[in-house]
């Protein structure tokens, strides 16, 4: 037993570091004031992290790195892989700006779909592109079964009808994963992913949304009106498989929600080290050194929210190194997820509390980084359907049981 | 004394075959392996040696456990094969052992007559003695101290510390003692029968911080004289010997062996809301001499204290985790079967989020109780690490001890189940310092 992070992946944190520091920071602040305008500095970023992650495949920083379980082999002893890396990389830059880290080409939540369900031969296709995910609609959020989005297969085409909001990335990404369903009344089993490019006809770009947080990141509704796809787009098993139903889909959520947990420590620790740093010339020192109850009520908030962004940190790598080790973590990547989204949230808003008007003003990233932090216990599946996922599994509950 | 390890070995599986115990609970195979384990390196204390504390024979220097070396850096969760076996044994014992008797103990003020027998039966002391002085404490031990710690407190926590606060006192002698301390304390740990004794560190004031002491011992002659109080002190009227953390005037916090028959030391039960089995008490020091060698280490800056009260800290995490492990193992099952509006509870979210959150913030205690164990076995430095375990289980652990009880409703709050003595027993972990150590 060894919880410490290994030193071949030290490389990696700290070249993540460095860019949340040196190019993520500096203009963290100018991206949040211009709403929707693309921050050109990350195409040369893209460039840098696109060269890591040729360089390594255990070493990608992005989304993009995350590794398909398949094509995992079996090897002796323990391993800590592309997810654990993935995790790591997207820690520290979410501890640059959560907002650049979700805008940086070819690293989109599409591209971790791909990487965990997509084939041979659709790797080849999609590699270098930029992929979104497209999977809320205006009347179905966490309830993912309730999509209205149609494909209907007309010859060597599936025929896209419906609308998508709320795709992170889906005005600047090359492609969109969009998730719709063969046939309504199939229900799970008959909802599919389907790669589709910008410019393919039919599908438009309808609005982008003015949000509290993260606003260097573009956040598109696309409506689909007869969108015709190559079949070959389809990602997964073209049949309804009512047995397996949504699992194919659903796999990509074990890989994806340790990374959106590891934004959530990434921003709480940004903002507990600064509050620490800012306290600190005040001769607040919080140094362990004393019984919780028996310092200031501001080290022993310290304290806690420091234990508190601990568990979720090791609760999200603890999620990576099993997907890495080939052990189903459907459970530990919601755990995770739970915990670091509402400790990103309650921690960065705090901080900016116990930091008085400085955590409130603009003079200081604290007041961004509490509404950034909000997401995160949103997207990639709400604080409720984590506890509902974690709850169905220790309780041994179905779907139907618990709802 | 000539050592032969083969007999040695023998006579002790001789003992384990003999056992109905480990018979009964169907431990007999790893228990097998594991006394071979135990008595690889002998025991060299004769049984001769009895319990007047008088070293049998002189140790030239003190034994130590040497943190374990160089090894893979990777993350990596997995246990060893030892600490598997250990765990499994452990599991058998607390659930087969301990949760029957958990009630009666709680109610009792005490253990049952033989459960400590029991326990000692299993060689577990020899966790915490050093393979030179006859026990099995090697690299790798604190770890499975800390999950032998979690499994036991999963059965019950209060028998838990009455069968390891003599492990707590060891531990201390393990990695302190000087060589005579060790020979005529730490010895008797690895025969049939270990000495009881407990650490003596709380004392009985409001915000009571362990780093600022108010018992003293002050140096007179070429002894000490002690003055003060402890409270929170386990096996407090069974205890052979005492390890009680003093402030020696000038010099800060110290730890002293203090034998239960010194004269000026007064005793009292003073049970508590939880940890009843434990039976817990104060003790008084009112002028005790001390020989110049009842001072842990034999000298002033032997002992760090802060890496002392860091252990017990991490002891304590993981007997928050094995208690919580119980609250949760405890309340699936009933409320999947407790039935209301015409379905099981658990089909309610509020319900089920409970669970839910009770799984989440276990799994995030243990997480940090084990990277904080494993820094200590490597020797990192583990200070923050133990500090903000102690402090997320103590917080947690409550939360999950209050949340036991309000899933069972009504009956909860009744000695019908055991979620009330485990909302009891988990608020002790904010609170106590001493009492358990790995």
């Amino acid at each position: 037993m060894y919880l410490e992070l290994p030193k071949k992946l030290q490389a990696l944190v700290d070249q993540g570091h460095a860019v949340a520091n040196e190019v993520f920071r500096p203009i963290s602040r100018k991206y949040d004031l211009a709403e929707h305008q693309y921050p050109k500095e990350l195409d040369m970023l893209a460039a840098v992290l696109d060269g890591m992650n040729a360089g390594d495949a255990e070493s990608g920083a992005g989304a993009g790195a995350l590794e398909q379980k398949k094509k995992k082999e079996r090897r002796e002893g323990v391993r800590n892989g592309g997810n654990m890396a993935t995790v790591l990389g997207l820690l520290e830059l979410c501890w640059g700006d959560v907002g650049l880290a979700l805008t940086i080409p070819r690293q989109g939540l599409g591209n971790a779909a791909l990487s965990a369900v997509a084939n041979e031969e659709q790797l080849k296709r999609f590699a270098g592109k930029w992929a979104a995910m497209a999977i809320t609609e205006p009347g179905a959020g966490s309830d993912s079964a309730a999509i209205r989005t149609t494909a209907v297969r007309d010859g060597d085409h599936y025929v896209l009808n419906g609308e998508k909001i709320f795709v992170t990335a889906g005005e600047r990404a090359d492609c969109v994963v969009v998730w719709a369903s063969l046939d309504p009344s199939q229900g799970r089993a008959a909802i599919k992913s389907f790669v589709v490019e910008h410019g393919t006809e039919g599908m438009r770009v309808e609005r982008l949304e003015h949000k509290l947080g993260i606003k260097a990141s573009d956040t598109a509704t696309l409506v689909f009106s007869d969108c015709r796809v190559p079949k070959e787009n389809l990602l997964g098993s073209p049949e309804i498989d009512t047995q397996k139903g949504f699992g194919g889909v659903m796999q990509t959520f074990d890989n994806t929600r340790p990374v959106v947990a590891a934004m959530g420590v990434g921003v709480a620790r940004a903002a507990l080290e600064r509050a620490r740093e800012l306290l600190r010339a005040e001769g607040y020192r919080a140094d362990y050194d004393r019984a919780v109850f028996n310092t200031s009520a501001v080290e022993a908030e310290l304290y806690r929210m420091e234990a508190d962004l601990e568990a979720a940190r090791l609760l999200t790598i603890k999620a990576a190194f099993m997907a890495d080790n080939g052990t189903p973590n459907s459970m530990e990547a919601s755990m995770a997820k739970a915990k670091a989204g509402r400790t990103a949230n309650s921690v960065t808003l705090r901080c900016a509390e116990i930091c008085s008007t400085l955590g409130y003003d603009e003079g200081e990233l604290l007041e961004k980084w509490a509404r950034d932090s909000k997401i995160l216990d949103i997207f990639e599946g709400t604080q409720q359907i984590q506890q509902l996922i974690v709850a169905r599994r220790l309780l041994g509950l179905s779907s139907t049981q618990l709802r | 004394m000539p050592f032969d390890p083969i007999a040695q070995a023998l006579s002790a599986l001789n003992k384990l075959a003999g056992n109905e115990l480990v018979h009964r609970l169907g431990i007999y195979e790893p228990a097998q392996k594991f006394a071979y384990r135990a008595t690889r390196g002998g025991f060299r204390a004769a049984s001769t040696l009895g319990r007047q504390f008088k070293a049998a024979s002189k140790l030239v220097k003190a034994e130590r456990v040497a943190p374990t070396g160089s090894q893979s850096d990777l993350f990596d969760l997995s246990i060893t094969e030892e600490q598997q076996m250990v765990q499994d044994m452990v599991r058998r014992f607390a659930s087969d052992v301990m949760v029957p008797a958990a009630a009666a103990a709680d109610e009792a003020l005490g253990a049952p007559e033989d459960f400590r027998a029991h326990f000692a039966e299993l060689g577990l002391y020899a966790f915490a003695v050093p393979e030179g002085l006859g026990g099995a404490a090697s690299e790798g031990a604190l770890m499975t101290q800390v999950l032998m710690i979690e499994e036991l407190c999963r059965g019950d926590m209060g028998l838990a510390v009455s069968a390891l606060a003599p492990i707590a006192v060891a531990n201390a002698l393990c990695r302190w003692g000087s060589a005579e301390q060790q020979a005529r304390y730490l010895a008797p740990f690895a025969e049939d029968k270990p000495p009881l004794s407990a650490l003596a560190v709380s004392e009985p004031r409001p915000a009571f911080d362990a780093r600022e002491l108010r018992t003293r011992a002050r140096i007179d002659g070429d002894g000490f004289v002690l003055h003060g109080e402890k409270s929170l002190v386990p096996l407090v009227d069974e205890a052979e010997f005492y390890l009680v953390a003093a402030d020696l005037v000038g010099r800060g916090p110290q730890l002293f062996l203090v034998e239960a028959a010194a004269a000026g030391l007064t005793l009292q039960p003073r049970p508590a809301m939880g940890l009843r089995a434990a039976g817990l008490g104060a003790l008084r020091f009112d002028g005790v001499r001390l020989p110049a060698d009842a001072l842990l280490g034999g000298d002033v800056g032997v002992v760090d204290y802060t890496r002392f009260l860091d252990h017990c800290a991490l002891a304590w995490s993981a007997a928050a985790v094995g208690t919580s492990q119980a609250v949760l193992d405890y309340v699936i099952p009933y409320v999947n079967e407790r039935k209301a509006f015409g379905e099981p509870v658990s089909h309610r979210q509020s319900v089920a989020f409970m669970v839910a959150n009770i799984g989440i913030e276990l799994e995030g205690m243990r997480l940090l109780t084990y990277r904080a164990a494993a820094r200590a076995e490597r020797g990192m430095d583990f200070h923050r690490e133990a500090y903000l375990a102690q402090l997320l289980a103590a917080d947690k652990g409550m939360q999950i001890g209050t949340d036991g009880v309000q899933l069972l409703g009504g009956h909860g709050f009744t000695k019908e189940h055991p979620a009330e003595r485990w909302y009891r027993d988990l608020r002790a972990v904010a609170i106590a310092d001493g009492g358990l150590m790995v």
